[in-house]
């Protein structure tokens, strides 16, 4: 039987992994979306753990929330997406340097 | 568990802005003029509408409860929400004539505004951490949308890049935070929150999500060392996303900080005190000083809003009743020195010009004086010069610090005050004493004369009687 401690350091090391992929990514663009949707992914992992040890339902209806969000998070990210490209002919993060100061 | 019924009367402002915003869309739709007067003038009272319910169901209310305990009502909510709507109906009254000059006046524009107002909504009077997300995320998700509003724009397209990463990335940690948070409490509803902190169980796993939480919640403020994203996407969306996103969203960020931190952690201020500390003071002096070396207006007034956040901070530091409706009263007079700020860089605007350098500013005054003293009174009420309304929000702030024995930190924010004085009186040098060879007359609109004039009369006004608002933000806590 696994225990609430291995679903938290499950759910907190596919959460470093996530930001490590926003920080350490210096290439595309949508590695960067991939990335925050780990991150989510990984809130989920804690909420529906916490939820069952709880044994309280409301974890898992907030689960839902979460990912009906981050389905028109990663709409609106691929639309800006789709402007960078169209503006700049690249999505390479790296590239996105034109302010500064 | 038993199904209630709730008051949907206490939701009566939430409720009336979702109709309505379904309204603006499909009347935008029939709209056949090019201009989107209707879409614009609609939103407008909606907004106003907005105002007049917040007022009638909150205010005066002592913290009601409905919704199974997910929303609450009290005058803390009425007094956001009229900040809110307010400010979001002059700066969008402001950025009309801008977005008409650059072919970018769509119902979209005002329908995305009014989404935000929303969700902005939705947050102030949010009692449960899944209402506070899905208002955070109402608001975000517009404001992505609107800094990238001007598809051709190359900067532009850069700026919403970057704040959608990054503001996805500060909800992921604040979600983070809150999944701990839920973990150590079993429960999403703030009340249940705050006694279970009190109770004092499971504190370690509670810190830590409060850890993640503040975070979250200072990447939405924008206090460094989380401030990164704030002046690209100020100087790279368009001025009027700017004078929008600059404004009411930072007094939902308060709402946020005050619902989350306040009414659910406030037993655990001891321990976000210190971080708290540190969010100030690091905003107070990258703020200030690299305000100092812009040249371009934005950035220095995005520079600007972080010193600004630090401020604020500093009244949320003290933990004191006092000390949060100080903060309250220095986010609300800098929502109105802000969107003045940058109603003056729209005003000096024209077609395919932007007026958003330092040296666009210069001869103001031999082209129109009235608009040169308005810059006058925003620079000296962002520097804090007595008059103005910025003098008594940064006193108050002051003074809260002094009450709770914290005279060191309001040292350092007086010293750092007095650096950011060069930074503003520098534009006002460029407003009075520098000579254009030829001064063209500024020519504008009378709607924006107006907003203008209205909005540097309002901060000689509370400058110079500010008691009012001082006593409406210590009923909003409760004093």
């Amino acid at each position: 039987m696994l225990a609430l401690s291995d679903y938290l350091v499950l759910s907190a090391l596919l959460f470093s992994i996530g930001m490590a992929g926003i920080f350490l990514n210096r290439k595309n663009a949508i590695v960067l979306l991939m990335s925050i949707e780990l991150i989510l992914l990984a809130v989920n992992f804690n909420f529906i753990a916490f939820s069952h040890f709880l044994g309280d339902i409301h974890g898992q209806v907030f689960v839902f929330f979460i990912l009906t969000v981050a389905a028109a998070e990663s709409a609106i990210g691929l639309a800006i997406l789709v402007v960078l490209f169209r503006n700049r002919d690249t999505i390479n993060v790296a590239d996105l340097d034109s302010m500064r100061g | 568990m038993n199904f209630e019924m709730p008051q949907f009367a206490m939701a009566a402002p939430e409720i009336w802005l979702g109709v309505m915003l379904c309204v603006v869309l499909i009347a935008d739709l029939f709209d056949r003029s090019q201009q989107s007067r209707l879409a614009f003038f609609l939103t407008q009272v909606t907004l106003l509408g907005a105002i007049g319910l917040a007022l009638s169901t909150h205010w005066g209310v002592d913290r009601a409860i409905t919704f199974n305990g997910m929303y609450v009502s009290d005058s803390l909510a009425a007094v956001l929400k009229v900040t809110v709507a307010g400010l979001s109906m002059v700066t969008l009254g402001y950025s009309r004539d801008y977005l008409r000059q650059r072919d970018l006046l769509k119902g979209e524009f005002y329908l995305l505004a009014l989404i935000a107002n929303l969700g902005m909504f939705v947050m102030a009077s949010a009692s449960s951490l899944l209402v506070l997300y899905v208002g955070l995320e109402m608001l975000s998700l517009s404001l992505y949308a609107m800094v990238a509003f001007d598809r051709d724009s190359r900067i532009g397209a850069e700026a919403a890049m970057k704040y959608f990463v990054l503001g996805a990335l500060s909800s992921g940690m604040m979600l983070y935070g809150m999944s701990m948070i839920y973990g150590a409490s079993g429960s999403l509803l703030i009340d249940t929150i705050a006694t279970q902190a009190a109770a004092g169980d499971n504190l370690l796993l509670m810190a830590f999500g409060m850890t993640f939480a503040l975070v979250g919640v200072a990447f939405k403020f924008g206090a460094a060392p989380f401030h990164m994203w704030l002046p690209d996407v100020y100087q790279g969306a368009p001025t009027s996303a700017t004078a929008f996103l600059g404004t009411a969203p930072k007094i939902a960020a308060l709402a946020l900080f005050l619902r989350l931190l306040v009414d659910g952690l406030g037993d655990l201020h001891d321990q976000w005190q210190a971080m708290a500390v540190l969010l100030a003071v690091g905003s107070l002096a990258v703020g200030n000083l690299f305000a100092l070396v812009q040249t371009n207006f934005k950035r220095m007034l995005a520079y600007s809003t972080i010193s600004h956040i630090g401020f604020l901070f500093l009244g949320l530091i003290a933990g004191t009743p006092e000390g949060y409706s100080a903060a309250l009263f220095y986010a609300i007079s800098y929502g109105i020195m802000a969107s003045g700020a940058f109603g003056m860089i729209i005003l000096l605007s024209r077609r395919g010009f932007e007026a958003e350098m330092i040296d666009d500013m210069r001869g103001l005054n031999d082209r129109h004086s009235g608009f040169a003293l308005v810059m006058l009174l925003l620079m000296f009420s962002m520097t804090g010069i007595p008059g103005t309304v910025g003098f008594y929000a940064k006193w108050l702030v002051l003074q809260s610090l002094i009450d709770t024995g914290m005279v060191w930190l309001a040292v350092v924010a007086v010293l750092f005050a007095v650096i950011g004085a060069f930074y503003y009186l520098r534009v006002l040098k460029a407003v009075y004493f520098d000579r254009l060879e030829s001064p063209v007359p500024l020519e504008a609109p009378a709607g924006q004369r107006v907003i203008v004039a209205l909005n540097g009369g309002v901060i000689l006004l509370l400058g110079l009687f500010p008691d009012r608002l001082i006593e409406i933000c210590r009923i909003a806590l409760g004093l």
